[in-house]
């Protein structure tokens, strides 16, 4: 890799043992695993972007504007597989999670390094399988990225092995939520009592055990979409006594706690970010612990409210709008802790702040339009519609997409030991920020006129609103250039960055930067928790 | 704690974590499996009487034993009886072996019987019993895949054994792996019943 | 800090394999009765027991720290709330 070059200033850059490639890809260093994640994600990252900017282009005007009818289906379908499965799921949890959780716990390693190399090989493999699942047999899956059965079990699409491809994916996860949890338990330093473990790691212990319980359900819901099309099984197919809505049940039993794998890990980078940039220590860390593993258990229990329309039991229907509801209480008890925090603090607005404000707000947005999906009377009208897909990306783009970036800023320099400049950062900031809300807000008022998602045509009074949301779409698209071009300039060529110049008092702000090999010289001990400014010298 | 020491207690833990996604595997399985039976507990009575209860009271009993040799074993090795624990080791792997050529028996009678995913016989008959049927090959299949790669890591484990790197000393990876052949048992366990048994 | 560790004598084993064994008799007699759903709910129960001796004994359960026996609960509770909330929709449909 050409960093190798540009990182002369050494740390676990270098590599004294081999060299060339095969000190990365062979690499059992959770840091050069969690750099490989980093430019997989932001790499599929991209991609999506511009699948999706592809989409709002062809919404432009009703009709066919740029594309066929039948490649718009496929490009929401992998706009939707590479976004949810290469870029968000594995996005924080893998890249900044293996980059930043040992060193926060004061551990020279993961628990099973090799484990979590093979968990990288399986996610590269995994996504090289989806790649080639679109441009091989039947052409990319037209299916939506949530495989709904009877049509995914029929389209002459290459559905069998995107699927595939997503099963391996999830044995990534699996194994990256496995290594988490046991080094968690396991490898903290003398003194890392549960109550002094960083809010970022404690939303990952929360996130993993997510991933072991959740995530083999899928596995196996998928493993019956490839069974369904090559063996014709019929376990969905009502034509031989099967259920199409039991296959919506066992799909959203993992994919909707699969939202909390992608959004706590986000929470978490947030509540570590906030008490630095605001000189204070964190209001409520207990709270806030515990919610991470409250929205987990609570998650789990609340996959029903994807299916009000589906044919469930109306008692169903009851049941699952109830347990949606709890789950705003963990969620807000999160957010009045970060703003209780900066009451009064001294607050600093630079970028990694900036991007973890409008993660509060934006999150928030998309949280309560989150419970109007959730009661029942309120989703039935706007199911299926361009409400949800604005409410999805206020939570999962302004939630985790921002956060993404917000670690990006805050960490990527104390690891690079270079760091971007901050007026270009604040200037891609301010249009991310601006375009996103033109184009995702525009987004929920269609939802609410009834434009429906996934249709190629639409209904020309739909037009005036159409159009904003696309001009939208390239603000953002400009400002996530500008950031990601920032970012790439600033850590390879930027101005030096060196000890902790943000004042963060966990452990990873007190080694060298970047961080030596072996993260520590000697076994840390902690004497004080994740935000006591003042026990860390901090002044 | 120091890295260069080896953390038996983390790589039962990690273990553990790893069962539990193989528990919610086949649950999702058992989710399919309770709702269907709800829906038809007429035709799920039918099918089981179809399956044969001589194999599958046989392959259980074969079972059991496998996994108290495989449980067997660990002792063996904690007390340094290399040779008991080879011999236990080869005890499982046979055991693997029988229950798979039974399994072979008796699906290679079904299939003889035009009993098969998707068979014209299957599609004619009534609804509920093709669904028993496509779960019972997707369950007991699913399970034949694990008792296969089970047996592989057996082996390996008892070639590991044989060389002396697993000892009375380190002897985790051989806990690991009969850990993951004891879950095969406990699978089938609720295996036999629900499928040869019901109703 | 850590438990000793345990050995399990091979009387013990032995004997936790009988009792297996008589179990599974004990199912198959079970179910040749005409109980009707009850049959089901025996045969399950009788399984559970199977299960229970397995985890505690042939896989230590019993003597390894209550960390695992917490963890193991959390998944199987877990499960069990796949199944259940899936039952509010179908049961009721």
């Amino acid at each position: 890799m050409s960093q190798d070059t540009a990182m002369a200033q050494g740390g676990f850059w270098r590599d004294t043992r081999r060299s060339g490639i095969g000190s990365w890809i062979f690499s059992t260093d959770h840091k050069r695993i969690g750099m490989m994640y980093l430019y997989c994600v932001l790499s599929f990252f991209l991609v999506g972007v511009v699948l999706g900017f592809l989409i709002r282009l062809e919404l432009i005007a009703p009709g066919p504007t740029i594309v066929t009818a039948q490649t718009y289906n496929a490009l929401f379908t992998v706009h939707g597989v590479v976004m949810i499965f290469l870029f968000i799921i594995p996005g924080i949890p893998a890249s900044f999670g293996n980059l930043v959780l040992p060193i926060q716990l004061g551990a020279r390693d993961v628990a099973f390094p090799r484990v979590n190399l093979l968990s990288w090989w399986l996610y590269a493999i995994g996504a090289v399988i989806v790649l080639v699942s679109l441009f091989t047999g039947g052409g990319a899956p037209d299916t939506g990225w949530t495989f709904y059965v009877p049509f995914s079990a029929r389209t002459s699409t290459n559905v069998s092995l995107a699927v595939f491809g997503v099963f391996v994916l999830g044995f990534s996860s699996i194994l990256t939520g496995i290594n988490f949890i046991t080094t968690i338990h396991r490898m903290r330093a003398p003194g890392m009592t549960w109550t002094r473990i960083p809010l970022f790691t404690w939303s990952l212990y929360a996130t993993a055990w997510v991933q072991v319980l959740a995530t083999p359900i899928i596995a196996i819901t998928l493993l019956l979409v490839v069974t369904e099309r090559i063996l014709g099984l019929g376990l969905f197919d009502p034509n031989r006594g099967g259920d199409p809505v039991m296959y919506q049940h066992m799909f959203w039993i993992y994919s909707h706690p699969a939202v909390y794998i992608m959004i706590l890990p986000g929470m978490g980078v947030i509540s570590d970010i906030i008490p630095v940039f605001s000189r204070k220590p964190i209001f409520g860390y207990k709270m806030i612990a515990f919610s991470s593993l409250a929205i987990a258990a609570a998650g789990s229990a609340v996959w029903g409210h994807h299916m009000y329309t589906s044919g469930m039991s109306d008692l169903g229907v009851l049941v699952f709008s109830f347990l949606t509801f709890i789950v705003a209480i963990p969620s807000a008890i999160k957010v009045f802790n970060w703003v209780s925090t900066m009451y009064k603090g001294s607050i600093s607005l630079e970028a990694p702040m900036l991007f973890a404000l409008s993660f509060i707000l934006l999150f928030s947005i998309g949280g309560l339009s989150g419970l109007i999906l959730g009661a029942a009377a309120t989703d039935i009208h706007v199911h299926d519609t361009h409400f949800v897909v604005g409410h999805f990306r206020y939570v999962m783009f302004g939630g985790t997409g921002f956060a993404f970036f917000a670690a990006a800023h805050y960490w990527l320099p104390k690891y690079y030991g270079r760091r971007y400049k901050e007026k270009p950062a604040i200037v891609g900031w301010i249009l991310m920020f601006v375009g996103f809300n033109v184009m995702y807000f525009t987004m929920q008022v269609l939802g609410m006129e009834g434009m429906p998602r996934r249709y190629y045509d639409y209904l020309p009074e739909f037009t005036r609103l159409n159009v904003v949301a696309t001009v939208g779409s390239w603000i953002l698209v400009a400002g996530i250039v500008i950031v990601v071009w920032n970012l790439w300039r600033g850590l390879f060529r930027g101005e030096p960055f060196t000890g902790n110049p943000w004042g963060g008092a966990t452990l990873e702000w007190s080694i060298a930067t970047p961080p030596p090999t072996e993260n520590f010289d000697e076994d840390p001990v902690v004497t004080h928790g994740p935000y006591e400014f003042k026990g860390a010298g901090i002044p | 704690m120091s890295h260069a020491e080896k953390d038996s207690f983390g790589a039962k833990l990690g273990m553990w974590l790893f069962l539990f996604t193989e528990m919610l595997l086949f649950g999702g399985v058992f989710i399919l499996y309770s709702v269907y039976l709800t829906r038809y507990p007429k035709e799920f009575g039918l099918g089981g009487h179809q399956l044969d209860l001589v194999f599958g009271a046989t392959n259980t009993v074969v079972l059991l034993t496998s996994s108290l040799f495989a449980a067997m074993s660990v002792t063996a090795i904690k007390r340094g009886a290399k040779q008991l624990t080879l011999g236990l080791l080869s005890g499982t792997i046979g055991c693997a072996l029988i229950f798979l050529f039974i399994k072979y028996l008796e699906w290679s009678a079904k299939f003889h019987h035009g009993i098969y995913p998707n068979s014209p016989k299957l599609i004619a008959g009534p609804p509920g019993e093709s669904i028993f049927f496509s779960l019972y090959y997707l369950t007991t299949g699913l399970h034949g895949i694990h008792v296969i790669i089970g047996g592989i890591l057996m082996t390996w484990t008892a070639v590991m054994v044989q060389k002396g790197m697993l000892n009375s000393a380190d002897n985790v990876t051989l806990e690991n792996v009969t850990l993951y052949w004891h879950l095969v048992d406990l699978v089938w366990i609720f295996i036999f019943p629900l499928y040869y048994l019901i109703l | 800090m850590e438990h000793t560790e345990h050995i399990l004598s091979y009387g013990k084993l032995t004997a936790v394999w009988v009792a297996l064994l008589v179990l599974t008799a004990a199912t198959i007699m079970v179910t040749r009765f005409e109980l009707g759903v009850w049959k089901v709910w025996a045969a399950l129960a009788i399984a559970s027991v199977k299960s229970g001796l397995v985890i505690a004994f042939f896989m230590h359960m019993k003597y390894e720290p209550r960390l695992f026996r917490i963890i193991l609960f959390v998944a199987l509770f877990t499960l069990a709330g796949f199944i259940g909330g899936t039952f509010f929709d179908v049961l009721y449909r």
